[in-house]
């Protein structure tokens, strides 16, 4: 079973987390002042990268606190994870076998 | 008309699995509280009601017969068999929730408890990773709940009212098969 290390819990089993999108994507400060354009990108555009991707992870059937993880999209290899709020962690994309 | 409301123990009307190698039980009644409060005000908070808040992960504190349980980083679920006077709390930012008509407890204890546990629930039950005096949430089978170990052989395991059936039904389902 995948481990992923919830930064409050530790290493606990996959099945326990809920998935939480694309990381790092600030709300705008006023919405009303966009086009509809840009408003669409912040609601829909995402990054959708092959390799490593900051996202939002939940420990729902845990600590139940939302976190952020880099994983690696071609081999669902958990990188990293830190806490909201902190800047993504400076990562060398790992090389794909 | 008047309805009565009827307050059914946990497990009432379970066929208990054979043997004692799992043993089902209830706990008793108790007030239940989930408590969400920041650093600052914790001490406060422990001393309101009556029992340390654990600043460890993932731990239980108890005090005489109240329990604090860990639950997150500001989150503890509180068990107490008498209802604790929070109006210490009073200016303290906080939130406190009683739980005590949504979720009880049961009690898995006998040799093969965890094995039994692990029938349903992911998390590594061996005692070195999983010592006395650790609690989570988790999941056992397609329900969530609050698993609690209290002796090398016995947890203490806490679901929501409406699934409790359904985590009794499958613990004692799975516990039939270490009870030859
Ligand atoms: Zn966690």
């Amino acid at each position: 079973m995948l481990l992923i290390a919830c930064p409050y819990c530790g290493e606990r089993p996959e099945i326990e987390f809920a998935y939480g999108g694309e990381a790092h994507i600030a709300r705008p400060a006023d919405p009303s002042a966009m086009s509809d354009e840009e408003w669409a990108a912040f609601l829909y555009a995402r990054t959708n990268p092959k390799g490593t991707h900051a996202e939002r992870w939940r420990h729902t059937n845990g600590c139940g606190r939302f976190f952020n993880a880099v994983r690696d999209t071609v081999t669902d290899f958990f990188v990293a994870t830190y806490k909201t709020g902190e800047p993504r962690p400076d990562l060398t994309p790992r090389s794909v076998v | 008309m008047v309805e009565t409301a009827l307050r059914r123990p946990p497990l009432a009307g379970l066929v208990p699995p054979p043997g004692d190698a799992v043993v089902l039980a209830p706990v008793p009644p108790a007030a239940r509280f989930i408590l969400r409060v920041r650093p600052a005000a914790q001490t406060a908070a422990g001393e309101a009601f009556g029992g340390p808040l654990p600043t460890i992960a993932c731990r239980a504190a108890t005090e005489g017969a109240r329990a604090a349980l860990w639950l997150g980083p500001d989150e503890w679920l509180l068990i107490s068999p008498d209802a604790p006077d929070f109006t210490a709390l009073a200016g303290v930012p906080h939130s406190l929730v009683d739980v005590g008509h949504r979720q009880a407890g049961i009690t898995v204890s006998g040799p093969r408890a965890a094995a039994a546990l692990n029938t349903g629930c992911p998390l590594d039950l061996d005692e070195a990773a999983f010592p006395v005096g650790m609690c989570t949430r988790t999941v056992v089978a397609k329900t969530q709940i609050v698993l609690w170990r209290t002796a090398p052989e016995t947890f203490h395991v806490e679901a929501w009212r409406s699934f409790l059936p359904y985590v009794c039904g499958y613990l004692a389902e799975a516990s039939r098969e270490f009870s030859g």
